[in-house]
């Protein structure tokens, strides 16, 4: 072996790829979450489906992309791999435990959270990844005044209101004084999905995952790179907690619950 | 006798490592607050002797909590209720009158049950061997007082060195992670300009054999660090994560 | 007259000439053939991972025997105070005269001089050894060693580690063990004891060693053995001792062959956690380096010690005229730091005439409310620039520091006793700590067997009859580290030629069934009473009658009760359990028995030495101020005792010759 196999088949290697990954996952779901406020913009969903279009098709955002369907795959493998790992260092178990005493429950049951993640990651992208990707989403047509800046929206179809179709992910011209834009709408996907109160209750549950997740996971991923300074560790837990597993998972929490309840 | 508790204690029996093991419940009458929990175990051992039956082996040797040797895990954590504190030191006025107290071996692969209550924690020496010392033959030293070595360093290496060599970290993780004990010694050399030489070779080889051992890997939660006897901190676990993943992306020699 | 069967073969020359010109001039043993010469080391403490450790560096094949799960439990990581040595780094006088000088005199004459100067002029380098294995010793701001001070001297020479200095110094010697452990130079045999030793014409081939786990008896050869195995303080069942510390090793080796030392001479050290009741299992120490800042007193009234004993008084509100600081009255010059075997008489002096301070009657106070506020709360509240402290300020000052120095002693002390040391002050009785005695041996460690070595607490060596505190550390390093490796030498060079002994040789054969036989008998007794009932007899008996004060009467009536203990034992024992299985009863049963036979040795010494020295006080000998009366003319002598075959015992004398020191009476006043 060199010393690169090595390093990454040692215990704390193995432990470097989880953090790694975890963290780098961490920053996706700061990208995505502000992305996606878009969803609350009261415009037709044009904001987010431009945002969603950026996002398929800017050539940087795909490499990042690429890294981070790595990174899910990579996190969860090695986690469930290291857990499988880990119970086989304690062959006998203890008639009894009291693990409350000495740790906090996030912390012994990541796993846990993290399948329940991984279910809800596999459901999310099907739902919209998939779909975008290779379903069928229906166009809407954006008409923007370009003086008075008002935009309507409605679907791009013919005259006998079937749906029509462009080659691309979206086309824009201009007609006189209006600017038109034809895009995948996802936002009437996305609004048309979340009407399903057991995904939008899914999609809750799996929200408080997140957050117990994340609340151990963001400082545990420092701690495991070796960033732990008395001076610094109040920071990152403060920001683990505020960021990572209360305001991020709140945010998301909020989108479907949006739909459900006030559109 | 000297006291009027009285407690009942769930004990695992296992006559070997061979042996598959079970729990048995014990009365136990008589018990003084004063008493320490290693020697309510001596008036029921006393007790079984008399009776003719077998007692319950444990270890323990020096009933002062320094030599790390007693290794109880009851009500489901290593050393019992309170902190900081080992099986030895633990006193019977923790518990109450009728408590039902619940009491295991150390449970992890790299511990094998050697009989009831005592394991085998030789994974720990093979872990020194590999790296836990500096090398120094006897008669090379220069003048203790050459190289000046700031309080600050000094108190956080000692604080680290006073790691007993009992096992609770292994105890009570739920990974059997053994990170807590090796960090220690790794840390209490990384701190002092006399480990310096060693550094990076130690920490790799350390680690090498705290793997071989079988100890699971850590999950960083906190729990060695709550049962530790001597308050060993994790910040140890960082400082040997950062010098191991330092020393692998650093070293020299291929 | 030296006994013609003892030769303490010490150097000649001056004092100061004599280890370094040994040194310099000793045989030497070529690397290639140290390589084929095997050394069995029993005990892991500090002597024997630093002997293990030394010789497996200069090259000869080790072989360690521990009873503990690991070497690095050995008791000496218990010592909490520190190790003297005589660097000076404090510029008050300090040097490698004055720590032998200290050291003779603390061990009340009783020690040879020329062993204990070696002993103070390597003192230095083990400082120097240990902090280059790094050991992290206590340090100032400026990054440089720190001193305290401790009993019996004047001066501060003791490095230390807060209070745990045992552990920090053990776990340094264990680390230079498991090093040459995994470079394959040392093998270690853990959870093993030690059962015999093995004499083949005339030397010292190996030992019988019981693997504790599967119960087999082993045979292994070594050219020479060099036991380790620490003091036998458990003799007194309740003592700061391990639980597994034992006389075994050294008791078997006596048994063929090897003369006992000076058996009666323990210290019992004045600061312990009293005992609270019948349930004890073993006494705690708090270390004498607390007498630095801890004042010893009692009421200064009979009636006041009579209320607080009933709960109805609270020490703290004594006045301080009504209190007496009884070692700063009596002992002006050294106050609370007088020798251990001093400040324990004072104590039980003033508990027997019913000034004691707990329910038993059998405590005094060691209060530290005065020098934490005065001392240490001035200190700190003029760091600060605190103009006007009230009291309570300077408390809270205080006790931060008490708190870095002390910390994990006053940890255990509401631990063990459930009372708070800061608010209240400790209340502590002498306990068993140390045993001076042990086998005999010779300037080059070497018992009278030949081949047969002892070091650090298991030989009787440099202590006299009273150790001085911080003292037992840099024993049992000096031996292991600085003494050993070149007396062991000496001996070796002449059995270069001698090939590894077939273990299948009739001596070994003999041996092993010597023991087997012994386990045996122990197993088929099939009594009623288990070992601790008459471990906890024995105790008894020792302590009360072979403890603080002896008496001819006490010590007479001892010796036919340990007698009759000792032929209850024999009939009437009961070991649970099987012979070839990890069997704990077993263990304590095989040492208690060896107990049973030292006790009356002890009693022999104790009864023969018409005199009192250090910690051995015959009540018959004393001034008229109650210190211990020293009979130079007729016991200036070592006394080595042989075993015969019919079981009874020779005296053999070495009589102690002073060429340096002018023997005076001790005095600490």
């Amino acid at each position: 072996m060199n010393w690169f196999t090595k390093m990454f088949s040692s215990s704390i290697g193995q432990k470097l790829i989880v953090a790694l990954t975890g963290l780098f996952l961490c920053t996706f779901l700061v990208v995505h979450a502000m992305g996606n406020l878009a969803l609350f913009k009261s415009d037709n969903g044009m904001s987010f489906n431009l945002y969603t279009v950026f996002m398929t098709t800017n050539p940087f955002i795909k490499v990042v992309s690429y890294l981070l369907y790595a990174s899910v795959i990579f996190h969860a493998f090695k986690g469930l791999h290291l857990i499988y790992k880990n119970r086989q260092a304690r062959p006998v178990q203890y008639g009894m435990v009291n693990g409350k005493a000495n740790s906090h429950w996030t912390s012994r049951s990541m796993g846990v959270l993290g399948t329940i993640m991984l279910v809800f990651i596999v459901v999310h992208m099907s739902n919209f990844w998939f779909e975008y990707k290779f379903g069928y989403i229906p166009y809407v047509q954006y008409t923007e005044n370009i003086s008075t800046g008002e935009v309507s929206g409605m679907p791009y179809v013919d005259e006998a209101g079937n749906p029509k179709q462009i080659k691309k992910k979206m086309e824009e011209f201009v007609i006189g004084d209006n600017k038109i834009t034809i895009v995948k709408d996802l936002y009437a996907e996305v609004a048309e999905e979340f009407e399903n109160p057991l995904l939008v209750g899914l999609y809750v549950f799996a929200m408080f995952a997140v957050a117990f997740h994340l609340f151990h996971g963001f400082k545990s991923g420092f701690q495991t790179l070796g960033l732990n300074h008395p001076r610094y560790n109040q920071a990152i837990q403060f920001i683990g907690t505020w960021v990572f597993a209360i305001i991020l998972p709140a945010l998301f929490a909020a989108m479907p619950l949006y739909f459900f309840l006030v559109k | 006798m000297s006291g009027d508790m009285n407690v009942t204690l769930k004990v695992w029996r296992q006559k070997n490592n061979n042996d598959r093991g079970r729990f048995e419940t014990y009365p136990v009458q008589g018990v003084s607050p004063d008493m320490s929990f290693l020697e309510m175990f001596d008036i029921l051992n006393e007790r079984l002797i008399t009776e003719g039956k077998e007692p319950v082996a444990f270890d323990h040797d020096c009933r002062e909590g320094i030599c790390g040797m007693c290794s109880m895990f009851i009500n489901g954590r290593p050393h019992g209720p309170l902190q900081g504190v080992t099986t030895c030191q633990l006193h019977m006025r923790s518990f109450k009158n009728n408590d039902t107290i619940v009491v295991e071996p150390w449970r992890a692969k790299a511990f094998p049950v050697v009989k009831d209550l005592a394991v085998n924690r030789s994974a720990f020496d093979r872990v020194m061997s590999s790296g836990g010392f500096i090398s120094i033959n006897t008669g090379n030293a220069q003048d203790a007082n050459s190289t000046p070595i700031g309080k600050d360093d000094a108190d956080m290496a000692f604080a680290a060195a006073t790691c007993i060599g009992c096992g609770a970290c292994v105890a009570a993780c739920k990974n059997a992670s053994a990170m807590l004990f090796v960090s220690a010694k790794v840390s209490q050399f990384a701190l002092l300009p006399q480990g310096q030489p060693e550094r990076k070779q130690r920490v790799l080889n350390m680690v090498a054999q705290m793997d071989a051992e079988g100890f699971g890997s850590c999950t960083n939660t906190g729990a060695c660090e709550a049962e530790c006897p001597k308050g060993i901190s994790i910040s140890n676990i960082a400082r040997m994560n950062r010098d191991f993943i330092g020393t692998q992306l650093s070293m020299q020699k291929v | 007259m030296t006994s013609s069967k003892l030769d303490a073969k010490i150097p000649d020359g001056t004092l100061e000439q004599k280890w370094t010109k040994y040194r310099s001039t000793v045989p030497l043993v070529n690397p290639a053939n140290k390589r084929s010469l095997e050394v069995i080391i029993v005990g892991s403490g500090l002597a024997g991972a630093s002997a293990a450790a030394s010789l497996a560096e200069l090259g000869y094949k080790v072989k360690v025997f521990c009873f503990q799960d690991s070497p690095r439990r050995a008791h000496s990581i218990a010592a909490q105070g520190g190790i003297n040595a005589a660097k000076n780094y404090q510029n008050d006088g300090d040097s490698t005269y004055r720590l032998f000088y200290d050291t003779i005199k603390g061990g009340d004459y009783r020690a040879r001089e020329g062993n204990v100067y070696r002993l103070a002029e390597v003192s230095a380098n083990i400082i120097d050894q240990c902090v280059a294995q790094g050991v992290p010793f206590a340090r100032e701001y400026g990054g440089m060693l720190d001193n305290r001070s401790f009993g019996g001297t004047q001066v501060k020479r003791t490095f230390y580690a807060a209070g745990q200095t045992g552990q920090q110094l053990l776990l340094g010697a264990y680390s230079a063990l498991q090093r040459q452990i995994g470079l394959g130079q040392v093998e270690m045999f853990t959870r093993h004891e030690m059962l015999d030793i093995v004499n083949i014409d005339g030397k010292c081939r190996g030992i019988i060693a019981r693997d504790l786990v599967s119960g087999k008896l082993e045979r292994h050869f070594g050219h020479a053995v060099l036991l380790c195995s620490g003091g036998y303080g458990n003799v007194f069942y309740l003592s700061t001792n391990a639980m597994g510390s034992n006389v075994t090793a050294a008791w078997k080796a006596h048994k063929k062959g090897a003369f006992f030392g000076n058996p009666c001479f323990t210290q019992i050290h004045p600061t312990c956690i009293p005992v609270s009741g019948d349930h004890q299992s073993k006494l705690t120490l708090m270390s004498e380096s607390l007498r630095n800042d801890g004042r010893i007193w009692v009421p200064m009234r009979k009636e006041d010690a009579a209320a607080i004993r009933s709960g109805k008084l609270n020490p703290n509100d004594l006045k301080e005229d009504d209190r007496d600081y009884f070692l700063e009255r009596r002992y002006p010059a050294f106050g609370n730091l007088v020798p251990r075997d001093v400040a324990s008489r004072a104590a039980k002096e003033r508990c027997d005439a019913g000034f004691g301070v707990n329910q038993t009657g059998e405590a005094v106070y060691l209060d530290f409310a005065f020098n934490t506020k005065y001392k240490y709360g001035k200190k700190e509240a003029t760091k600060r620039s605190i103009a006007n402290p009230t009291e309570a300020q300077l408390k809270e000052l205080g006790q931060v520091v008490v708190k870095e120095q002390y910390g994990n002693l006053f940890n255990m002390y509401q631990q063990i006793t459930g009372v708070n040391p800061y608010e209240n002050p400790m209340m502590i009785y002498p306990a068993v700590h140390y045993t001076m005695g042990g086998l005999w041996v010779d300037y080059n460690l070497m018992t009278t067997v030949p081949g047969l070595y002892a070091l650090g607490e298991a030989n009787f060596s440099d202590h006299g009859a009273n150790r001085l505190g911080a003292s037992a550390l840099m024993q049992g390093l000096a031996d292991g580290y600085f003494v050993v490796p070149y007396t062991v030498g000496n001996y070796l060079s002449k059995e270069i030629s001698v090939k590894p002994i077939d273990t299948n040789h009739e001596a070994f054969v003999a041996a092993e069934n010597e023991t087997k036989s012994r386990l045996e008998k122990l197993m088929n007794i099939k009594g009623t009473k288990s070992v601790d009932y008459f471990h906890k007899r024995l105790g008894k008996i020792m302590w009360n009658e072979c403890g603080m004060a002896r008496s001819t009467a006490g010590l007479t009536k001892a010796i036919s009760d340990i007698q009759a203990l000792r032929a209850a034992f024999w009939n009437d024992v009961r070991v649970p359990g099987d012979i070839n299985e990890f069997n704990p009863e077993l263990e304590k049963a095989g040492r208690v028995a060896d107990f049973l036979e030292l006790g009356e040795l002890m009693c022999k010494d104790a009864l023969d030495r018409n005199e009192s020295c250090g910690g051995h006080f015959r009540e018959e000998y004393q001034t008229e101020e109650g210190e211990a009366l020293r009979d130079d003319q007729n016991y200036n002598y070592v006394a080595a005792w042989e075993q015969l075959t019919n079981g009874d015992w020779e005296l053999h004398k070495e009589v102690l010759n002073y060429e340096n020191i002018k023997i005076a009476q001790r005095s600490y006043k």
